[in-house]
């Protein structure tokens, strides 16, 4: 089963893209969205486990997203793992940062339900699948 | 899945009406800040969070109009977080507007309707007219020796934070923090509240290199005015290292390329006058709430209150339970079953129990604080005090007072007509004022506590008081009393007539500003959740309000009561004592039944002859006096008998009964009979305000 952290700190978006990611399945397994509120439920969350994809906001109080997404690639278990950034940011800085820092795709809100799903299956798919099932 | 669901929709709802709320307090600090010449980032920021999120919803439902508002105001608070405009109280004054056109985009999307697209025009012109932000502020000033690493994650606000801290001055810190992942939270904010005292926390990079897997590091990017060994004095442990960030030397000022690092040279360059965020207050700067905390998130559940109204009802119908229980035992006992009857009641009594705490917790759960109410009344004296000119200031205290979240809906569109009428006819013009010696600002207190079951609300304001003179001659133009009954009115009664349908304060007042609200509405409209409206004023001084309500609606604690054979229910609240009726000590006072009770005149009303119902056959040997209390006003209600207390459920009575002045609804007691609920706000206040001594007809309301 494919597993994807979903951090995002309005309880709102995290119902709407989990809407969006229902009845989306890698192959023939669904995916399994495990949701953190903030930067730090996150960190929280990221040993626990391997991950397919970690979708986050990019302006959360405290540790924000680029944050997350820079402490991912220097992980040294999760590297590899794929960062879509998703934020309602006005200007296209964050975004540009976002993409330097090695974020793999960068959703503004609003979006639909299938570009978040496409631009997710895009990179679950790509993703090399190093970690054993189990 | 393509269309988030209904359930999804609600939460939009909710989730919108909360963020604008916050948005509100928001404003209401930024403008008390303002105020005395302050400024306060974190609250810009928190503001522009909350447009930030909300467009962001409306974009994932759809609601055009929100969006777009959403949109316009993001734009604005954005220029003004990273200070490139000003803030003043013409764009406060903007946004507080938008908060009125949010809650009327809300209002129509929740119900369905066109959304308000000229309120959102209207508001939007005026954003136009604000005209544009000054240019981009020039890339950051690196003359900190800060690792790239940490400057390639900062979001455009923080680098702002950043650049303003620089510029004003300020040290830059380097906090090493280790902490253990299942206690970050705690951590974090211990962390957050000792170093607010001291600056700001810029941002918070994981370092990802921790000692073991359960830790995490951090670095804490900090910017104080004070220096290393104090910091290291007040956060400085075996899990926080701190270390300046060293100043680079200074890059060739000849290259031309970086602005000299002189801060007040710099920021003069970089924003018109006023715009810079002055840190005078900014020690504050993260003392105000922190955004929405994780906890809220995970520790607490939005709850429709139907779904509790429904539990309210279940635990009525156990009280029902429990008096079957009750009587169970009794017959047991009479049948000679001792044993048995025992063992029931010894049931009953663990039954009891349980279900008073099941009602105390479900009770806990509705009762939410006044200052959710308070809050948008402290908007309310902004824009009037605005409009009509006159510099107010509102105290609030008791703001977390908790009552029934029924009454907290119902109870402020009568505080905001109370508090309108205080600022419109009770504060004087400020040339007035200064002549009676008062300062020229005027002071309307708003004071909440709760008192026993009460919960009591004060609007007290330091202005003219109410003009009895003018009050009378009024109440006698229209009619509602003669010269010779005003003639005998005590005064605590005269001020009374204010609540008479047909006068306005602003009669009394002779000001004709138009807002006059009738205090009979404001007074029914009180009395629908319970409320009583006691009011002192002394003229010159002020006038103070006092609203008595009832902590909850739901479930009300009764004294049963039996007149003409039949049992009527009486909130316990309103009751102060019960004592034998003495039919010697009858007098009549101004046509008016009384007795004496410790010295004191008590005005005495019959129950059964009020409502109309024939006397109970045969001689009552002995009948009772049930003493009611509310607010100020005191009335003894002669019954045939008292058969106890109960808590009960009060239900509505049908349609067509339900104007029925006088009670307030039916309920089913334990042994299963119905008792009619006795309205007591609106029974004392017929009978008291009645000048004539018939019977009060029992009537549909006009």
């Amino acid at each position: 089963m494919a597993r994807v952290l979903l951090v995002e700190d309005s309880e709102v978006t995290r119902a709407y893209v989990r809407g969006a990611l229902s009845g989306v399945g890698v192959g023939s397994a669904p995916l399994e969205v495990v949701e953190a509120e903030s930067g730090f439920a996150a960190l929280r969350l990221l040993p626990r486990g391997s991950w397919d994809l970690v979708i986050t906001d990019v302006n959360m109080p405290d540790i924000n997203g680029l944050e997350l997404l820079s402490f991912i690639r220097q992980s040294e278990r999760h590297r590899a793992t794929p960062v879509l950034l998703m934020s309602t940011q006005t200007s296209g800085r964050d975004r540009e940062r976002g993409l330097a820092l090695g974020a793999v795709g960068y959703l503004s809100k609003p979006f639909t339900p299938e570009q978040l799903r496409d631009e997710a299956l895009r990179h679950l798919s790509a993703a090399p699948d190093e970690r054993g099932h189990g | 899945m393509v269309d988030p669901g209904d359930r999804a929709r609600e939460e939009f709802f909710t989730e919108a009406q909360e963020i604008v709320e916050t948005f509100s307090r928001n404003l209401l600090s930024l403008d008390a800040t303002l105020k005395v010449g302050g400024d306060d980032p974190a609250l810009v920021n928190e503001a522009f969070r909350a447009v930030h999120t909300l467009k962001g919803l409306a974009g994932l439902f759809g609601a055009a109009q929100l969006g777009l508002l959403s949109h316009r105001l993001e734009d604005l608070l954005d220029a003004l977080r990273l200070g490139r405009m000003p803030l003043s109280p013409a764009v406060l004054d903007i946004l507080f507007g938008s908060v009125d056109v949010y809650a009327q985009i809300l209002d129509a999307e929740r119900n369905a309707l066109d959304p308000p697209a000229q309120a959102v025009d209207e508001l939007c012109r005026r954003l136009d007219a604000l005209g544009g932000a000054s240019a981009e502020q020039p890339s950051l000033v690196v003359e900190y020796d800060l690792d790239p690493g940490m400057l390639a994650v900062l979001t455009e606000y923080e680098e702002h934070r950043l650049r303003t801290n620089i510029e004003n001055g300020r040290g830059l810190y380097r906090l090493r923090v280790q902490f253990d992942l299942s206690t970050i939270d705690r951590a974090l904010e211990e962390i957050k509240e000792r170093a607010k005292r001291h600056g700001e926390i810029i941002t918070y990079l994981p370092t990802g290199e921790s000692a073991s897997p359960d830790t995490i590091e951090l670095d804490l990017l900090m910017a104080s005015r004070d220096d290393l060994a104090t910091l290291i004095g007040t956060l400085g442990a075996d899990n926080v290292v701190i270390e300046e960030v060293p100043r680079r030397r200074r890059p060739s000022l000849a290259a031309g390329t970086v602005p000299p690092p002189d801060p007040a040279g710099t920021l003069l360059s970089l924003a018109p006058p006023g715009a810079r965020l002055e840190p005078a207050t900014s020690d504050d700067v993260l003392a105000v709430e922190p955004a929405r905390s994780i906890k809220a998130v995970t520790q607490t559940v939005r709850v429709d209150i139907k779904k509790l109204d429904h539990l309210m009802n279940i635990i009525g119908e156990l009280g029902i339970v429990r008096g079957v229980l009750a009587r169970l035992s009794e017959r047991a006992r009479s049948d000679g079953q001792r044993q048995l009857a025992t063992e029931i009641l010894r049931l009953h009594r663990s039954f009891d129990r349980r279900l008073g705490d099941l009602r105390d917790a479900v009770l806990e759960v509705r009762m939410v604080p006044l200052g959710q109410v308070f809050d948008r009344l402290a908007r309310v004296v902004r824009q009037i005090s605005r409009d009509v000119g006159k510099d107010i200031r509102l105290v609030i205290t008791g703001a977390e007072t908790e009552i029934d979240k029924l009454i907290v809906e119902e109870l402020s569109d009568p505080l905001m007509h109370m508090i309108r009428n205080a600022i419109d006819h009770g504060i004087e013009a400020a040339a007035v004022r200064e002549k009676a010696g008062k300062p020229p600002a005027g002071t309307i207190a708003l004071n909440a506590y709760q008192k026993g079951n009460h919960v009591m609300i004060e609007i007290e304001d330091d202005g003219a008081g109410i003009d009895e003179d003018a009050l009378v001659e009024k109440a006698i133009a229209l009619g509602r009393i003669s010269r010779v009954d005003a003639g005998d009115l005590a005064r605590h009664d005269l001020l009374g007539l204010i609540f008479m349908p047909g006068i306005s304060t602003r009669d009394v007042a002779g000001d004709l500003s138009g807002r006059g609200v009738g205090m009979d509405v404001v007074k029914t409209n009180m009395a629908k959740i319970g409320g009583v409206i006691d009011v002192h004023s002394e003229r010159g001084i002020g006038t103070k309000m006092t609203i008595t309500l009832p902590i909850t609606l739901a479930i009300v604690n009764a004294l049963l009561v039996r007149a003409a054979g039949q049992v009527f229910a009486l909130a316990v609240s309103h009751v102060s004592e019960a004592i034998v009726f003495d039919r010697r000590g009858l007098r009549t006072v101004e046509g008016r039944e009384v007795v004496s009770l410790r010295g004191q005149t008590l005005p005495v009303c019959r129950l059964a002859e009020h409502l109309g119902l024939p006397e109970g056959q045969g001689p009552a040997p002995r009948r009772f006096v049930v003493v009611m209390a509310l607010g100020a006003r005191r009335l003894g209600l002669v019954v045939d008998a008292v058969l106890g207390q109960e808590d009960i459920v009060i239900k509505p009575l049908g349609p067509s009964l339900s104007d029925v002045r006088g009670l307030s609804g039916a309920t089913e007691l334990g042994d299963q009979r119905v008792a009619l609920v006795l309205d007591s706000a609106s029974l004392l206040e017929d009978v008291l305000s009645a000048t004539d001594t018939g019977p009060l007809e029992v009537a549909p309301r006009g």
